[in-house]
């Protein structure tokens, strides 16, 4: 099993969200959360140029069986990325998942994400 | 100047009043005066009012885009009234009547040391007229949410407010307008249902229409991002209701004390009813129909607030509050995108309230318009209340979808698709509504 993290532009999310389902992962957790890469976003706050040091971003994560990886990154990377690619896309962590339990039944393992 | 002006929206009390000349004229009216500023200071109330109740109603990417609509109107009409709004609506009639011009008041000159026959000084007038001028585009605005840009936000009120609301204010409530002196005592229209509601309502619906609907609507969810904004939008909008209509008696009197009563009376029927619909249709009262119904009761009752007693104020606000709620079921069938509705409740309350009022007008209205034209009833009344109805809605629609088309045309109306998935908040204004999502 696998835990998948993406860090996407706030934008991206509907659009990652659609393709998703269409590719039947419809199991996803979202959150909105705020860090810093390299992009730099530069805000004008009364005539005054500012750089936040956060900027927004959102977090999806995903636990799947092992098949489901490729499709899930494949898909949240075409989704997520502007055009050719800029800086600020965002990144995918991909993760080994020890132990997954549902627990409604208590069922454990593959069978239970 | 020797030409007669209305003082307002009287058409139900009687005539408009000689301007009589500077020096000799009436004499100020310290307490007339007096709730003439209150009231003028509660309706610019309202439209922080509405900006709040549409802000909370769009989602969390766009709340600042659709609150600076309002605001926009604020400062564009506010503006702009001043500059000719005031001299297109109440100047005498030129054009045959189509709109009122007068080049004295161009920058408000003329009445400087003005004091209208009800004891009123004519500025206070100017300005109490000049804060419906920026609440009636303020209301389209909800039709076209999330979609539209602020360029061609601008410019499209700017358009609106000349060609569509000035002429219509000026036959309404103009002394020498058409609508004003139909049939025995006029088209009755006290504080806006046609001059506000009905034409802000279908020009939205046109507008909606002619943008067409927000990217994934209506196969999206689009949930409002914060109830409590709309919920307090509401409640400004009750309070500021009674400077609108209530003031809209240019009075302190007791004509003011009747429209004050009626508008409390129907906002508090309106939300019932809303709400009863709901618990019965599906078993939870919301705060968002409880804000609905507050709306639709306010909408019915503004061209009735003169004419009717607390009994049909009831009657009409429960009537619009069904309506409203039929015409937002119709529109979710139908699929159409008016987004916060501002066809569904400002379009629809004000025609159920400029026809339904025709039924529950007082006797001693009735036998004031007998002493005008003998054998004056409810028949002939609904006939000249249709014929304003019907004529603002072809007007409206007409001169709306012309300025869209044009607007469209040569400055853009419509943001495209990457910015409105983004949101507007953050592509047109580089800013968020809400710091606490951003941790900075």
């Amino acid at each position: 099993m696998k835990l998948i993290t993406a860090i996407i532009p706030e934008e991206k999310l509907d659009e990652v969200r659609e393709a998703l389902i269409e590719a039947e992962i419809e199991r996803i957790t979202v959150a909105r959360v705020s860090g810093h890469g390299r992009q730099q976003e530069i805000v004008v706050q009364r005539g005054k140029k500012v750089v936040p040091n956060l900027i927004p971003k959102v977090q999806i994560t995903i636990a799947c069986n092992d098949e489901f990886e490729d499709i899930t990154v494949d898909t949240i990377v075409r989704t997520a990325r502007h055009g050719e690619g800029a800086v600020g896309d965002g990144k995918i962590f991909v993760q080994d998942l020890k132990e997954c339990v549902r627990i409604r039944t208590g069922e454990r393992g593959g069978q239970a994400i | 100047m020797t030409w007669k002006r209305t003082l307002g929206c009287v058409a139900a009390f009687g005539v408009g009043f000689p301007l009589l000349a500077q020096g000799s004229g009436p004499v100020n009216d310290s307490g007339a005066t007096a709730w003439m500023l209150t009231s003028t200071t509660l309706v610019l109330l309202m439209v922080p009012g509405l900006a709040m109740f549409y802000g909370g109603l769009v989602r969390t990417k766009n709340v600042l885009g659709t609150m600076m609509h309002s605001f926009a109107a604020m400062a564009v009409v506010g503006v702009l009234w001043a500059v000719l709004g005031y001299a297109l609506s109440f100047g005498p009639n030129v054009l045959g009547g189509l709109i009122g011009w007068s080049r004295g008041l161009v920058l408000l000159r003329s009445i400087d040391h003005t004091i209208l026959p009800a004891g009123v000084p004519e500025y206070a007038f100017a300005m109490f007229q000049g804060k419906f001028a920026i609440i009636t585009p303020a209301l389209i605005a909800g039709a076209v949410a999330e979609r539209i840009s602020f360029r061609g936000w601008v410019v499209f009120i700017t358009l609106w407010v000349i060609f569509v609301y000035c002429p219509l204010c000026h036959w309404v409530w103009a002394s020498d307008g058409y609508f004003y002196n139909l049939g025995a005592k006029g088209a009755i229209d006290f504080a806006g249902g046609t001059v506000v509601h009905i034409s802000s309502g279908v020009a939205g619906l046109a507008l909606a229409l002619f943008l067409g609907a927000r990217h994934g609507y209506p196969k999206t969810a689009m949930a409002p991002n914060n109830l409590t904004f709309t919920l307090i939008g509401a409640g400004l909008l009750w309070v500021g209701w009674f400077g609108f209509n209530a003031g809209s008696s240019i009075a302190s009197n007791l004509d003011t004390a009747r429209a004050l009563t009626v508008t409390q009376v129907a906002a508090a029927t309106g939300a019932l009813t809303w709400v009863l619909i709901e618990t019965i249709r599906d078993d939870k009262p919301t705060s968002l129909g409880m804000a609905s119904g507050i709306l639709a009761g306010l909408v019915v009752i503004t061209p009735a607030a003169g004419v009717v007693q607390v009994g049909g104020a009831m009657a009409l606000a429960a009537i619009a509050s069904c309506c409203c709620f039929g015409m937002i079921l119709l529109k979710n069938r139908l699929g159409y995108d008016d987004s916060l509705d501002a066809f569904g409740i400002h379009g629809t309350g004000g025609i159920v309230g400029a026809l339904g009022l025709t039924f529950f007008i007082r006797d001693s209205w009735w036998a004031e318009a007998a002493a005008k034209a003998p054998g004056w009833g409810i028949l002939s009344q609904l006939k000249v209340q249709v014929f304003a109805v019907g004529s603002t809605i072809v007007f409206s629609v007409c001169m709306t979808l012309l300025i869209a088309f044009l607007v469209e045309k040569f400055v853009g109306l419509r943001v495209n698709e990457a910015v409105e998935k983004t949101g507007l908040d953050h592509e047109i204004h580089g800013e968020r509504a809400y710091g606490l999502n951003n941790l900075n």
